[in-house]
């Protein structure tokens, strides 16, 4: 009898915007606000080379913090494995009307340019 | 919108110096701001300068801390952050066991506009975060109760100016947290401090400070040491200089852990940091250039003169009704002036966030503050309002007007008046939620009559280490901590902030989230099979240990592990 193979390590790469401090999941060469929407890697080494081609990105001074964290698949979703990432995927379990589980997203980041002139300009 | 009604009530005002401050501080962050944002600064670069201005980055967006200076606020002021609630974050507001104000949801490009709206009603967000002195705290009950010497706050406010920007402690170890009281009740924690600083009378009847320092909280918890029984009121700054400036020099920066205060006097002995205080301090004085003048301390003292009370008022709380007669037995404290009463509000019903507050909620305490109590309120380290100077004819009006806002709450010191952190909800650090905790927890004993029979119980919650929560000083405390990425709980008995401070113990391994509330239940269930006559829960488990606690605590699991 063979062992069943273990289940391979899916991971997500996020990071938060500079500008607002958003929760961004990377997807492609960009970012999207959803955790549905992320890029899933199946494997160690693209997980690495999305970080890796992230930390490059720093200097343009959109985002701040990639990192990798686990996902598994259940049903049709991606669900993070840890409790930190699914509140950070949703927003806080305390109050149900804030954060991207009600809905409340900022303004798309694919939207979002570098910094121009007025700090206190949305 | 300000109310231009508003009353200013006897509190520190800023000076021409203090307004030239904070505002050149304030553009200067919105300089280091735009910098970071347009990418002349890396985030290495900017984070130690955001983090001392009060800005963090947490799991949703920026949490913006502002500093409430020993938890005295203006009703002024409370409508500013209404304001900048309702504007700038999601509409509500979370006090902190620091007695600040944090803002959870707050956008970098919006912080210069938040500071100086802040300015606008004389505050900031100055050395609310960093390896600096923090905002130092106060017995809530200051310049009202009939217990203190003196009210501490003058002295507190010294210290906020001796410390802001101090060329020698700007970039300390670790954080330094200092609090102030003047009587034997504590109320602000203060042996849990890295320093506190009493008023005390010595044998002559002098007026002057007791200083204590090393307590703390966080992953090695201490009790403070008595450094001086005795500092003359002109020597206190350079007494505390010498404190800062051994601990400076002497503390480990090599390991995170080992950087506070505590660990350094808990290392070389309480006997060895009083010996290398007293040098210093012995040349500081030698140098005259730290002496506290009395017509300076004269002239801050001043603007924190009690408000003109007036007399011949009733000395008696009018009956009205039952709901209210039970408020008045938890959250009503005797006041130094005949015909007025100290309020407490809790930010505590059963179900509600500990600490939090909406934009509307704060208008209204506002308005509160400015018809019944002088335009003032106080933040206490326990995340709930005092109204300090209230006339005992106005507290049915009060209640009725509290009770409207859902902060009727008659329950401060009792077991739903539960001390929380942010944790896992909002926070970077923690490993666990810690609001959900409280929530489950204040409905489970929502009954009002249950929480009096229970009496005085204080459960603390943090959801990691780093003990924002304080649970190590809760009668029962709780450490949320992370299992392999599942919440856990932690049950400590036995801790206390109060003047019989006490490190609570760890009763053994943790409770699953939805096991929590079971635990405590059971174990606050033997403390009421168990007391005798008039003792709180800490009495009963001082007397009979950990032993029948845990053996309860943990019943359901060892019947599962007895039956299999």
């Amino acid at each position: 009898m063979t062992a069943a193979m273990p289940a391979p390590t899916l991971q997500v790469l996020t990071a938060n915007r500079l500008r607002d401090g958003a929760v961004l999941y990377r997807k492609g060469e960009g970012w999207v606000l959803t955790l549905a929407e992320a890029d899933i890697y199946a494997d160690k080494a693209s997980a690495d080379a999305a970080l890796a081609t992230a930390t490059a990105e720093l200097v343009r001074n959109l985002f701040v913090a990639p990192y990798l964290f686990e996902v598994r698949r259940q049903d049709d979703r991606v669900v993070p494995v840890k409790e930190r990432e699914i509140i950070r995927a949703a927003g806080p379990t305390t109050y149900l009307y804030t954060g991207k589980q009600a809905g409340q997203f900022p303004p798309d980041p694919a939207l979002e340019g570098p910094f121009q002139t007025s700090v206190t300009d949305a | 919108m300000l109310n231009s009604t508003a009353v200013q009530p006897n509190m520190y005002r800023y000076d021409e110096f203090d307004r030239k401050f904070v505002g050149e501080r304030v553009e200067q962050f919105a300089y280091q701001v735009e910098r970071r944002l347009k990418g002349e600064l890396t985030e290495d670069q900017f984070k130690p300068l955001r983090l001392m201005n009060g800005l963090y980055l947490q799991l949703h967006a920026y949490m913006l801390r502002i500093a409430v200076p020993y938890g005295t606020l203006s009703s002024r002021q409370v409508r500013k952050l209404a304001h900048i609630a309702r504007t700038y974050d999601k509409n509500f507001g979370h006090f902190t066991t620091r007695t600040n104000m944090q803002f959870n949801w707050i956008r970098l490009i919006d912080v210069p506009a938040i500071q100086r709206e802040l300015a606008s009603v004389e505050m900031h967000c100055i050395q609310t975060s960093g390896n600096c002195v923090r905002n130092t705290t106060a017995d809530q009950f200051a310049g009202a109760t009939d217990e203190e010497i003196e009210d501490p706050r003058p002295l507190a406010e010294i210290i906020r100016q001796w410390s802001s920007l101090h060329p020698e402690f700007v970039f300390l170890a670790r954080k330094f947290k200092i609090a102030v009281g003047a009587c034997k009740k504590d109320r602000a924690a203060m042996q849990w401090h890295d320093m506190a600083v009493q008023v005390v009378k010595n044998q002559e009847g002098r007026t002057g400070y007791l200083v204590m320092a090393g307590g703390g909280m966080g992953r090695t918890p201490y009790i403070a040491h008595v450094m001086k029984e005795f500092v003359e009121r002109e020597d206190i700054l350079a007494y505390l200089e010498a404190v800062l400036r051994v601990y400076n020099q002497d503390s480990r920066r090599d390991n995170i852990h080992k950087q506070r205060i505590k660990i350094l006097i808990n290392t070389i002995g309480p006997e060895e940091m009083r010996r290398r205080v007293e040098r210093e301090f012995q040349e500081l004085k030698k140098m005259g250039t730290l002496t506290l003048p009395k017509a300076e301390l004269d002239r801050i003292a001043a603007y924190f003169a009690p408000p003109a009370f007036e007399t011949g008022l009733p000395d008696t709380i009018p009956d009205a009704g039952p709901d209210f007669a039970n408020w008045v037995k938890t959250n009503v404290n005797r006041h130094k002036a005949p015909g007025y009463a100290i309020a407490t509000i809790t930010l505590k019903t059963p179900g509600q966030v500990p600490g939090d507050a909406t934009a509307e909620q704060m208008e209204a305490i506002a308005d509160i503050m400015d018809e019944f109590s002088v335009g003032e309120v106080r933040v206490t380290h326990e995340q709930n309002l005092v109204l300090p100077h209230v006339r005992k004819k106005d507290l049915p009006a009060i209640h009725a007007r509290l009770k409207a806002l859902d902060f009727a709450a008659p329950n401060a010191g009792l077991i739903t008046d539960i001390i929380a952190c942010p944790g896992l909800d909002y926070c970077d650090l923690a490993n666990a939620r810690s609001i959900p905790i409280a929530q489950k927890i204040a409905k489970r004993f929502e009954n009002l009559d249950r929480q009096h029979e229970i009496g005085e119980l204080k459960i603390k919650i943090s959801g990691c280490i780093n003990a924002c929560g304080h649970h190590h000083a809760g009668h029962i405390g709780i450490l949320g901590v992370d299992k392999k990425g599942v919440e856990f709980y932690q049950l400590l008995l036995g801790g206390s902030g109060a003047e019989d401070s006490a490190i609570g113990t760890i009763m053994g391994p943790g409770f699953g989230e939805h096991e929590i509330a079971d635990a405590v239940e059971r174990v606050v269930g033997l403390y009421l099979k168990e007391r005798k006559d008039g003792e709180r829960f800490l009495d009963t488990y001082r007397r009979i240990g950990m032993e029948p606690f845990k053996n309860v605590a943990y019943q359901e699991q060892l019947y599962a592990a007895y039956t299999g």
